[in-house]
């Protein structure tokens, strides 16, 4: 599955975030992740939207349909050469034998250690989301034990 | 703001209106809205008090309908304000412009599940072009202005402004605003030239080109250049069921209706066009049928003012982003010419002539026909109608068999398909323009739904006139149910030549009550309506129960596969070109 990241630049309403999720709901578009924040202009939020990129129509449609909504004011279809970041929590299971292994990964990843316990180590995680997904890919042997993973967000180059 | 006038939530709620220039408001008082009805109750607006707030949202839509203007509904919290969905989801479908103001619990009590409590912005988000819920005094009057803006410019819908009670009886310097500035609300409103001249180019070389006009022609009030640019193209006509009477019936070039229930002529002209230029309408599904076989050879102009519409469901060659009325403008403008159209016109005017409406018979074993009291009713009315319908059979009949001779004197319901809009958009058209003679074509079902209106109507001086096409069942569902369910007629028959007596029903609610079941009472109760014109008239015209709306093409079936009537096909004879 490709997926479509969209950066939508809102008014910082209240109810903005319902109409947007309510609109993809109601035209059958799924979204795959979702970041909400605000931007360096109080009155305007950012919503980072990935979306199945099923066909370049859907993806026209769904941007048309942001932009009826009133408190739209700029919808972006980022590109692949955006910078794009997720964030991970993952808490593995190790022990004095396997710990070390962990952590060589970890650092490998370039991720860092957050919380260690006699039997665990939570993991934290930034970067594309491939990247997390091999972090998470190797973690998986020791047992991954809970995983916490937030939206993307991302801006485009230049 | 010393110098600014001091005024309550719900007096700025009023003037408001009043300085955008509303004459009417439809609406019913409860606790949420009360503190509003008091500073209503001495205001120059007018306030006709409904019987039921859908009642309030269909009449603002038959008022916007008949004069172009924002038509306003107001309601209080709870199920006042979710009595207003179904109407606030007809407009949305039908882009009317309505704005609705609905009275909600005290700040304070949102979200605490407090007496007639409902997020009505939450439960319309769907179904609105946009809402506010206003919970501070001083933000009123922006919002409604806003929410009128946005109601009536670019493509129109309803907006819905719910205003808590502790707004309402606030008190904030009025500050009305001079000019409304959205940030992320620009309609496009001019065409862009490049893809006219585009446009205009492939018209010029189309062989088969057909108009395809939509309802945004009716809500740009852009019949005059659709005139023109059917004379400059010498191009054949069909008008969707909103756009009725957009271009008149009786011209040679009119091919009448497309869709489900639409003419064959007007049906094959797009299966067979090579050039469909589509005219503020969305390729609707009950225009296009099968999406997939939908006029195979064609390429598409597609001009709207809602750019979502554009490629929604059919591939737009050129698309026209902007008014359709300066669109067609502006393609007449730069029309280099065009080709000789009469081999296709001559093909066109032979399946009309083959496949047309035929005189429909009066009286068919005994009882009366549905389609021909709806001809006789247009026939009769004269020039100075206005027609609203329920929806169901008697409505496809009345986009058949009225006279469609003037614009902008139609009201339906066409996307949404609300039963009970006939009565309520009567009395709002009725409202808007009293110089009309307003008739209801409405069906039996469809009449009980909504009927009590007319009470509104018969205290209020707004007569109205309602024929109610009595075949006793809800006639469309069962025409259904003979051809795809075997003729199992689960839950249609209403009885209502027992129960109701609809012209005691009538005269109990303050109108007049005639009723025909024979021939030769039709053409006169039709006068004697006509004649009364000091309060309501109920028409009930009793009429068999079997008659079928044709033609048709079944629901998820190609154009190709139209039937004239049961089991019965045209004969499309090849395209001599």
């Amino acid at each position: 599955m490709k997926i479509q990241t969209l950066s939508v630049l809102v008014q910082n309403q209240s109810g903005v975030l319902a109409r947007v999720a309510g609109l993809f709901a109601r035209r059958g578009f799924n979204i795959e992740s979702l970041a909400v924040g605000i931007t360096d202009r109080p009155e305007l939020s950012r919503i980072t939207i990935g979306v199945d990129a099923e066909s370049p129509e859907v993806i026209e449609q769904i941007v048309k349909q942001l932009n009826k909504l009133i408190e739209v004011i700029k919808v972006t279809e980022l590109s692949e050469d955006s910078v794009a970041r997720e964030l991970v929590l993952i808490k593995v299971h190790a022990t004095h034998e396997t710990r070390s292994e962990v952590i060589d990964i970890v650092n490998l990843f370039r991720a860092k250690c957050v919380d260690v316990q006699k039997d665990s180590i939570t993991i934290e995680g930034t970067g594309a989301p491939d990247k997390l997904e091999a972090l998470i890919e190797m973690l998986k042997p020791y047992g991954i034990r809970e995983l916490v993973q937030s939206g993307l967000v991302a801006l485009g180059r230049g | 703001m010393p110098d600014k006038e001091l005024l309550t939530g719900a007096q700025a709620i009023v003037r408001s209106l009043e300085d955008l220039g509303v004459e009417v408001v439809f609406g019913i008082p409860g606790g949420g809205i009360l503190p509003t009805y008091d500073p209503l109750y001495n205001s120059k607006l007018r306030h006709i008090l409904m019987r039921h707030e859908q009642g309030a949202g269909h009449a603002a839509e038959g008022y916007a309908d008949a004069t172009g203007k924002v038509g306003v509904c107001i309601a209080t919290s709870g199920p006042g304000a979710t009595n207003l969905v179904t109407a606030i989801g007809d407009a949305y479908m039908d882009s009317v412009p309505l704005l609705a103001i609905t009275g909600q619990v005290a700040s304070t009590a949102i979200g605490t599940d407090a007496f007639q409590e409902a997020d009505i912005r939450g439960i319309t988000f769907p179904i609105v072009k946009h809402s506010y819920l206003v919970k501070r005094t001083e933000d009123i009057p922006w919002a409604i202005a806003a929410a009128y803006v946005i109601a009536k410019s670019g493509r129109p819908g309803p907006v819905l402004v719910d205003i808590t009670k502790d707004a309402q009886n606030g008190t904030a310097p009025y500050v009305f605003p001079e000019k409304v500035v959205l940030p992320g609300y620009k309609p496009t409103v001019k065409p862009n030239i490049r893809q006219i001249k585009q446009a205009a180019d492939l018209i010029a070389a189309a062989e088969r080109p057909v108009l395809y006009v939509g309802g945004g022609v009716v809500k740009s009030r852009a019949y005059e250049e659709l005139a023109k640019l059917v004379e400059a193209t010498g191009a054949p006509v069909v008008t969707t069921l909103p756009a009725r009477g957009s271009f008149p019936s009786d011209h040679p070039l009119n091919y009448g209706m497309p869709g489900m229930h639409g003419s064959v002529a007007a049906v094959g002209a797009l299966q067979r066009s090579d050039l469909i230029v589509a005219l503020g309408t969305r390729f609707d599904d009950r225009v296009t049928g099968k999406l997939d076989s939908f006029a195979p050879h064609a390429k598409i102009i597609h001009a709207d003012i809602d750019p979502a519409e554009i490629s929604k469901n059919r591939y737009a060659d050129v698309p026209i982003v902007g008014d359709v009325k300066l669109s067609m403008e502006k393609l007449v403008e730069f029309l280099p010419g065009t080709r000789d159209l009469s081999g296709w016109v001559r093909y066109l005017d032979g399946l009309r002539s083959r496949y047309g409406n035929p005189n429909p018979e009066p009286v068919r074993d005994g009882e009366l026909m549905p389609d021909y009291i709806i001809k006789r009713i247009g026939e009769l009315a004269g020039p100075d109608a206005f027609f609203t319908t329920g929806v169901g059979q008697h409505q496809m009949w009345a986009a058949q068999y009225l006279p469609f001779k003037e614009a902008g004197r139609w009201a339906t319901s066409g996307g949404a398909g609300t039963m009970g809009f006939c009565v309520p958009a009567a009395t709002g058209a009725k409202v808007g323009r009293p110089d009309l003679q307003v008739w209801g074509i409405d069906g039996d079902g469809s009449f009980q739904m909504t009927n009590q209106e007319l009470v509104t109507c018969a205290l209020n001086d707004i007569p109205i006139k309602i024929a109610v096409i009595n075949n006793q069942v809800l006639g469309m569902v069962r025409q259904w149910q003979t051809l795809f369910y075997g003729e199992r007629y689960s839950n249609t028959h209403l009885h209502s030549t027992r129960i109701p007596d609809f012209v005691k029903l009538a005269e109990a609610m303050g109108c007049v009550g005639l009723r025909a079941e024979k021939l030769d009472q039709v053409d006169d109760v039709i006068k004697q309506a006509i004649e009364i014109n000091d309060r309501p008239v109920v028409i009930d015209f009793v009429v068999g129960k079997d008659a079928m709306v044709w033609p048709m093409v079944e629901a998820g079936t190609s154009n190709d596969d139209i039937m004239i009537a049961r089991n019965l096909a045209p004969e499309w004879e090849e395209m001599p070109l």
